[in-house]
């Protein structure tokens, strides 16, 4: 079982978040909100560990009990 | 030709208890003549109970209703000696496909297990499987068994008291009185013995409608089951579409909450969504509409002093995994011999308690399970429905995302984890399957089947370990069933039963679930499983 990291772990922060941007432009809020929940169900498979995606869910709920 | 459910097949005939000076007593009435109600009849009946069945109909069912009935539900009717007929008329079926918008976006194989008797799943309109109940009743009564059907037999009072039940029932010749020593309650989702109780049903009411449709037709669908999420034909909604015998195909419409049923039951409106489900050209002729909504919710308790609930009457699900007809089979199959061996004096009257302890954990399994599909099928916010369209989005590429799709899961009967009647999980090396508590798996045994040889007693399970043929305790015979690596050509047995070990002693419970289990034969502590297996402990 892991644990959720929380510390900085992806490289180049600007251009990762300029892509996540770019990833809903020109998109309505529809569009967006059903890519954003593929791409939770996406990485969720990718973490996989039951104990960690609890951890994130939590952290992601409210910030800071994790 | 009269369809089956338009022909009376126990009318109301005049009985003595009508014309006795004094309320006649039985030993147990079943109230409710469905599916669970004469399965419960059967069983008692078969192991020489007395038993009278009530029901203020004469007919079975009409329309299709329950239509699928799961491996555990067909092995208990093999007990109940009438599994092949059923298995004989029914539609096995495999595949399921997944359709989401215009589109299919996975179909999937049910991949059923080798080496049991039954199939996972059969489609059976619910009045064939009442007439094969109904038949087999009637066969046992001919052989002389204490059965007795009487319809047009209404319930119209119940006082429930610590000795014995009192019934006022009503029929065409007017009301009568009959007492019994034991009640159960079978009278379906509405109950009217458990409101005359004055009762709680209490859970969670589903705000959605669904057209149900019996539909003849000669039509090229595979025998698969088809699942529609939000389809063309049925915008924002869902629908199913499944294999019947005779042709009879059965479609569940979602209608949304908000709808007038009585105009949607109307087959000038009926025809047109068929009609777009089914193409233009389709020639189908409807046989049964109906609209349902539905509940998830259980009694507090399905024991009551001598008043027994079960099936619909003690739980109610959603439709969707089959769980409703299927899980009052096993409620039955699970009460059935404990009310026997009390009725015997062989066993404490709180060994019916464990009725109530095993089946509340099954109930409350089959409405976590269906709860969840109900929620998947039919989403609540937007959030979910986001959600929900996302994993089918996904289904159609990628099979991680697959198993989240939740149309309804699979009917697997309830492991008894943790239960009183539990004895000793001793088998080092024992597969999980079997540990004390689960029902039996099947096996191939050359040329037949292990579920056949346990019967319907205590049985005593060897495999590569000697015991005694027959063992008594307070008065109950456990028989043994021998088995050895000879009778098990495919390995199945090994694998279901030893694991790692090399020989295995099982004391299995009337209803075939396991008790407890052992490496080797040790009289004390198979006399002591007995012990907890009856309430003793």
């Amino acid at each position: 079982m892991g644990e959720l990291n929380t510390e900085p772990a992806i490289d180049a922060p600007d251009d990762f978040y300029a892509e996540l941007l770019a990833m809903h432009e020109g998109l309505s809020k529809d569009e967006s909100d059903a890519i954003n929940a593929r791409l939770i169900l996406i990485l969720m498979n990718q973490i996989a560990d039951r104990e960690v995606l609890g951890q994130a869910m939590a952290a992601a709920r409210t910030p800071g009990t994790v | 030709m009269n369809k089956i459910f338009e022909v009376p097949l126990y009318p109301y005939a005049r009985v003595a208890d009508q014309d006795a000076d004094a309320p006649v007593r039985h030993a147990v009435i079943v109230v409710g003549a469905g599916p669970v109600g004469l399965a419960a009849a059967i069983d008692l009946a078969q192991a020489g109970h007395q038993v009278v069945v009530l029901d203020d109909n004469d007919k079975v069912s009409w329309g299709s209703r329950a239509v699928c009935y799961a491996k555990r539900p067909l092995e208990i009717l093999d007990r109940l000696g009438c599994g092949q007929p059923m298995v004989d008329k029914g539609v096995v079926w495999n595949r399921g496909r997944v359709f989401y918008d215009e589109r299919e976006v996975y179909d999937f194989d049910l991949l059923p297990e080798e080496g049991h008797r039954r199939p996972a799943f059969i489609n059976l309109q619910q009045y064939y499987f009442e007439q094969h109940l109904v038949d087999r009743a009637r066969a046992l009564e001919a052989d002389g068994a204490p059965i007795e059907l009487r319809g047009g037999n209404k319930v119209a009072s119940i006082d429930a008291g610590a000795d014995r039940v009192t019934l006022q029932v009503e029929t065409p010749d007017g009301a009568y009185t009959v007492q019994a020593d034991w009640v159960i309650a079978c009278d379906g989702a509405a109950s009217p013995i458990r409101a005359m109780m004055g009762l709680d049903f209490v859970g969670r009411v589903f705000e959605d409608n669904f057209l149900i449709a019996d539909v003849v037709m000669e039509a090229g669908f595979p025998t698969e089951r088809w699942f529609w999420f939000d389809p063309p034909f049925n915008r924002g909604q869902s629908a199913l579409l499944h294999k019947q015998p005779d042709n009879v195909w059965r479609i569940d419409l979602q209608l949304g909450w908000d709808i007038d049923k009585e105009e949607e039951k109307k087959p000038e409106n009926v025809i047109p969504r068929l009609k777009a489900m089914l193409g233009e050209d389709a020639q189908f002729e409807l046989e049964w509409v109906s609209i349902y909504t539905f509940q998830c919710r259980r009694m507090e308790k399905f024991r009551h002093g001598r008043v027994l609930f079960a099936g619909d009457a003690a739980h109610q699900v959603s439709p969707f995994g089959a769980r409703g007809a299927n899980s009052g089979l096993q409620d039955t199959d699970n009460l059935c011999w404990k009310l026997g061996l009390v009725m015997d004096g062989k066993a404490p009257e709180s060994l019916l308690d464990s009725y109530d302890e095993e089946r509340i954990r099954g109930a409350d399994e089959n409405i976590l399970n269906s709860t969840r599909s109900t929620d998947f099928i039919t989403p609540k916010s937007d959030m979910s429905r986001i959600f929900r369209n996302a994993v089918l989005d996904l289904s159609e590429h990628y099979a991680f995302a697959r198993p989240l799709v939740n149309s309804g899961r699979l009917s697997v009967p309830c492991v008894y984890d943790g239960s009183s009647l539990n004895g000793a999980d001793a088998l080092d090396g024992g597969p999980d399957r079997s540990r004390p508590g689960a029902p039996c798996p099947d096996a191939p045994l050359g040329n037949g089947f292990l579920l056949d040889r346990l019967g319907g007693g205590f049985a005593l399970l060897t495999i590569d370990v000697d015991a005694p043929e027959t063992i008594d305790m307070h008065g109950i015979t456990s028989n043994r069933v021998a088995m050895s690596a000879r009778d098990d050509p495919s390995g199945a047995l090994a694998e279901r039963y030893l694991g790692s070990a090399s020989g295995a002693v099982y004391l299995i419970r009337p209803d075939q679930h396991v008790a407890a289990r052992w490496p080797s034969y040790d009289e004390a502590a198979v006399k002591a499983a007995i012990t907890s297996a009856t309430g003793r402990a």
